[in-house]
């Protein structure tokens, strides 16, 4: 059976710099990176040290909080330097590839016949875990718990990031074998959602609740999906997988090895090639940046993941843990004289008709990272709720976050939300609310509450 | 030197570690006013909308322009008709800005010379919506209002009605109504009675002038007034409420951009329209059979629910909200015109009263979706057990 679901609060932003339907295969990098700050909340616990070898697959160090989780080397190579910062704080892992790629076997004969823990076994110990993450909190998922039901996003309808269709394209065995073992992991259901009237090999998979949906963004965020197909009560989990990572996934139960290759969409205004590279995750950003010719002596700002959501990182970094698109846009930080009066700077998109760019709905833009204004008190109302699909109170949610009334977040929906789905009121709030940053230290407030 | 230098060598002494930093918000506000400055999105979406709080009041102030410019015609135009003397269009605008732009100067400088102090005092950059309030207080005014109790109003509004409650975006009030409910209740007979509402009617004598509500509210059946010059505001009035027409064009303005809630203005007029026409059945008294939809173009009613019962902050928040909340302002006004002789115009009282009861309609409101949310937890729990 398949549901529809139409989203029609929410606003697609038309830039420019869309990837265009090339996938090129980047060369191995020679370095790359495990940075911790991708996993939320997680403190590592190194099991290596520095000019230790290393192969594929093998843990690099696990969650304090939790042993069972282990992070692995994405390559095989020599641990070139472990980075600290205040308090000896880890912030980054950098690993020497290796020219000869080995990587360790797992022993996986036949997971058809796999029961529940085999398969949670498999995942802890090859380093898949983190690929599994719940609702409520965003974060890493427990193994421990009992998800309601998995979901599986695989559309994107953030501005110019990556279609799932043009990274799946080529690892369509992995996905539907990663989407069996994914189902093992589950009493209820195992919930994948489609673009609606798009003839993918996913609507061929058995045993699986397909959903089509519409709409504009954030039609794709896994938790306006999961709000209104499955919505997470409060004492209930819900674990989402990002589409590739299913693959990832199911390459793993079809070879016995961790390899976790990534197809990110190198996008944005100011990218000459907009295109699809085939990397590895972590791997260094500086040889696609290159081929993708972007100019990097001009002042940008390069995004892992999207314009919305993404987190920015340095043209000599290194790919996150989890996104398939490297945004890059101009750093806005010049000044624009009267550039608050209403109509005269029509080139950025609003949900208020006080410039006239909505005349020309399909114009794509050239947004810079400039805030446009500066924070100010709440006083807009109903702004919010044009771009928040979802029957929760956005506002009101926000101010109670700020004071940190549990109570109240609790009976407002904040085990429903995650910050990217607060991404879209960052961006048309008149009076510049940070409201990722306020649900992120909402949902971080909670776990330390309640848990 | 371009002016951004020049800007940035002013502001030098007020940045941090220099010895004005207290004072920045001050000079803040006004680079700002120049340039949109050159932050950068730090957290969260790294693009950001071009809307900011100076555009979405800038939005409200171009809205209520034409209401202010016929404001001062029709000031203008009411002073020389009473006398009886020839006039021409230019006359009427001269006399009228005579009297209205002094005033607007004061709630300006007084209002601003408040919000800035609080700026600098609380250390937080200077709020724009004073902007809109500034202009709405003498916008509501009877045009003889001493100058003076202009300055006073605003002060009381300013830090009782906002800064008390901890500035923009706190206040439960919405500051210019509590400009004027103030200078009603201090300075009675400067506000209201048959004297106030023409230019210099207390002054001279061949000028008197009473607005329609008045007459009804006194007996007086035949209104010397037709239609068509309630629609366009030829009748004396406070100074920028008498023309439906121009608040109407304002009020487009506000619901073509987004600015203003359409739900609150719509409701509004649904619930005067109604309680108008239940009254007109009963007809005890003048203005119970004064027509319905004459209530909605005489008095404040359309300026009232159009520029202030639509202010975001002391409006309710929800959308239903909104709903609940836009109706019963038209209801009370019509309510307190019927009722209360000594109010002849009931819009104010209706929006400070709503105001105050907003937070309880939003509070209903989300219960609602609280109770949604803990039924559906239930009935998940039901399903698995």
């Amino acid at each position: 059976m398949s549901n529809d679901i139409r989203v029609k609060n929410g606003l697609s932003i038309n830039l420019k710099g869309a990837p265009e339907n090339i996938v090129k295969k980047a060369p191995f990098p020679k370095t790359v990176s495990i940075n911790p700050s991708d996993f939320h909340l997680i403190t590592p616990k190194m099991v290596v040290k520095v000019g230790e070898k290393v192969s594929a697959g093998d843990v690099v160090f696990f969650s304090k909080k939790n042993p069972e989780i282990k992070f692995c080397s994405p390559v095989s190579g020599e641990i070139l330097d472990i980075v600290r910062g205040a308090k000896r704080r880890i912030l980054e892992i950098l690993i020497n590839c290796d020219e000869k790629q080995i990587a360790i076997s797992h022993k996986i004969s036949d997971f058809n016949k796999f029961s529940k823990n085999q398969i949670l076994e498999t995942l802890l110990n090859s380093g898949c875990w983190p690929f599994i993450k719940q609702r409520p909190y965003d974060i890493i998922a427990d193994p421990t718990d009992n998800p309601k039901s998995i979901f599986i996003s695989t559309l994107n309808t953030a501005p110019i990031s990556a279609d799932f269709e043009i990274v799946l394209n080529e690892q369509k065995k992995e996905f539907i074998t990663g989407i069996t073992a994914l189902k093992k992991l589950t009493e209820g259901d195992l919930n994948i959602c489609v673009e609606k009237n798009h003839n993918s090999f996913i609507n061929e998979i058995d045993n699986v609740k397909i959903h089509n949906i519409s709409g504009v963004h954030p039609a794709g965020n896994v938790g306006v999906q999961i709000h209104h197909i499955d919505p997470v009560n409060s004492g209930e989990k819900v674990w989402v997988v990002g589409a590739e990572d299913v693959a990832l996934i199911g390459k793993l139960f079809l070879t016995g090895e961790y390899n976790p290759t990534r197809t990110i969409a190198v996008s944005g205004p100011p990218v000459k090639y907009p295109q699809y590279y085939k990397t590895i995750v972590g791997s260094s950003l500086s040889e696609i940046i290159k081929d993708a010719g972007i100019d990097t002596d001009l002042n940008l700002r390069y995004i892992n993941g999207d314009v919305l959501t993404g987190r920015s990182v340095e043209k000599d970094n290194y790919l996150g843990f989890y996104n398939n698109t490297l945004s890059v846009l101009r750093e806005g930080n010049q000044y624009r004289m009267f550039g608050w009066i209403p109509f005269i700077n029509n080139a950025v998109p609003s949900i208020y008709k006080t410039s006239f760019s909505w005349l020309f709905p399909n114009k794509k833009y050239d947004l810079d990272t400039n805030l446009n204004g500066e924070e100010r008190a709440f006083v807009v109302t109903g702004e919010m709720e044009d771009v928040f699909p979802m029957d929760i109170f956005p506002m009101q949610l926000l101010k109670e976050c700020m004071s940190g009334n549990i109570e109240k977040m609790e009976n407002l929906g904040i085990y429903e939300v995650a910050p990217e789905d607060f991404a879209l009121i960052d961006y048309s709030s008149s009076s510049k609310i940070e409201a990722q940053k306020i649900i992120r230290d909402g949902l971080d407030l909670m776990i330390s509450e309640v848990g | 030197m371009n002016i951004r230098q020049i800007l940035d060598t002013v502001k030098k002494p007020f940045g941090k570690g220099e010895k004005f930093e207290k004072y920045a918000p001050a000079i803040n506000a006004f680079d700002t006013f120049l340039f949109v400055p050159n932050h950068t999105t730090k957290h969260g979406a790294h693009i950001r909308d071009a809307v900011d709080l100076k555009r979405t009041m800038i939005t409200v102030l171009i809205a209520l322009l034409p209401a202010l410019f016929y404001g001062i015609y029709n000031t203008g135009y009411q002073y020389y008709s009473q006398l009886g003397t020839a006039f021409s269009t230019m006359d009427a605008v001269i006399h009228g800005s005579l009297k209205i732009v002094p005033m607007i100067a004061v709630s300006y400088i007084v209002g601003l010379a408040i919000e800035f102090a609080f700026a600098i005092f609380r250390g937080h950059e200077v709020n724009e919506g004073y902007l809109v309030t500034g202009l709405l207080i003498p916008m509501i005014m009877p045009v003889d209002i001493p100058l003076w109790m202009v300055g006073v109003s605003v002060a009381f509004a300013v830090l009782i009605g906002k800064e008390a409650f901890g500035g923009t975006g706190m206040n439960i009030l919405n500051p210019a109504l509590t400009a004027r409910a103030f200078a009603f209740f201090a300075y009675p007979t400067y506000m209201s009675g048959n004297k106030v509402w023409v230019s210099e009617a207390s002054n001279v004598d061949g000028v008197s002038g009473e607005t329609i509500l008045g007459m009804l509210a006194s007996g007086e059946s035949s209104i010397p007034y037709d239609v068509s010059q309630m629609f366009y505001g030829v009748i004396p009035g406070s100074i920028a409420e008498t023309s439906t027409f121009m608040v109407l064009i304002g009020a487009l303005i506000l619901i073509y951009t987004g600015v203003g809630s359409w739900r609150i203005m719509i409701g509004s007029v649904i619930g005067a329209a109604v309680t108008g026409l239940l009254f007109n059945l009963w007809g005890a008294n003048e203005l119970m059979s004064f027509n319905w939809f004459n209530h909605l173009i005489v008095g404040g009613f359309a300026f009232g629910v159009v520029f202030m019962a639509t202010d975001p902050v002391s409006a309710a928040q929800t959308t239903k909200g909104k709903w609940i909340y836009g109706i019963l302002v038209g209801l009370f006004c019509i309510l307190i015109r019927v009722f209360n002789p000594a109010y002849p115009e009931g819009v104010m009282l209706a929006i400070l009263l709503m105001n105050v009861f907003a937070p309880t309609i939003d509070h209903y409101v989300i219960e609602a979706n609280i109770k949604r949310r803990v039924n559906r937890k239930i009935k998940s729990n039901l399903n698995v057990a």
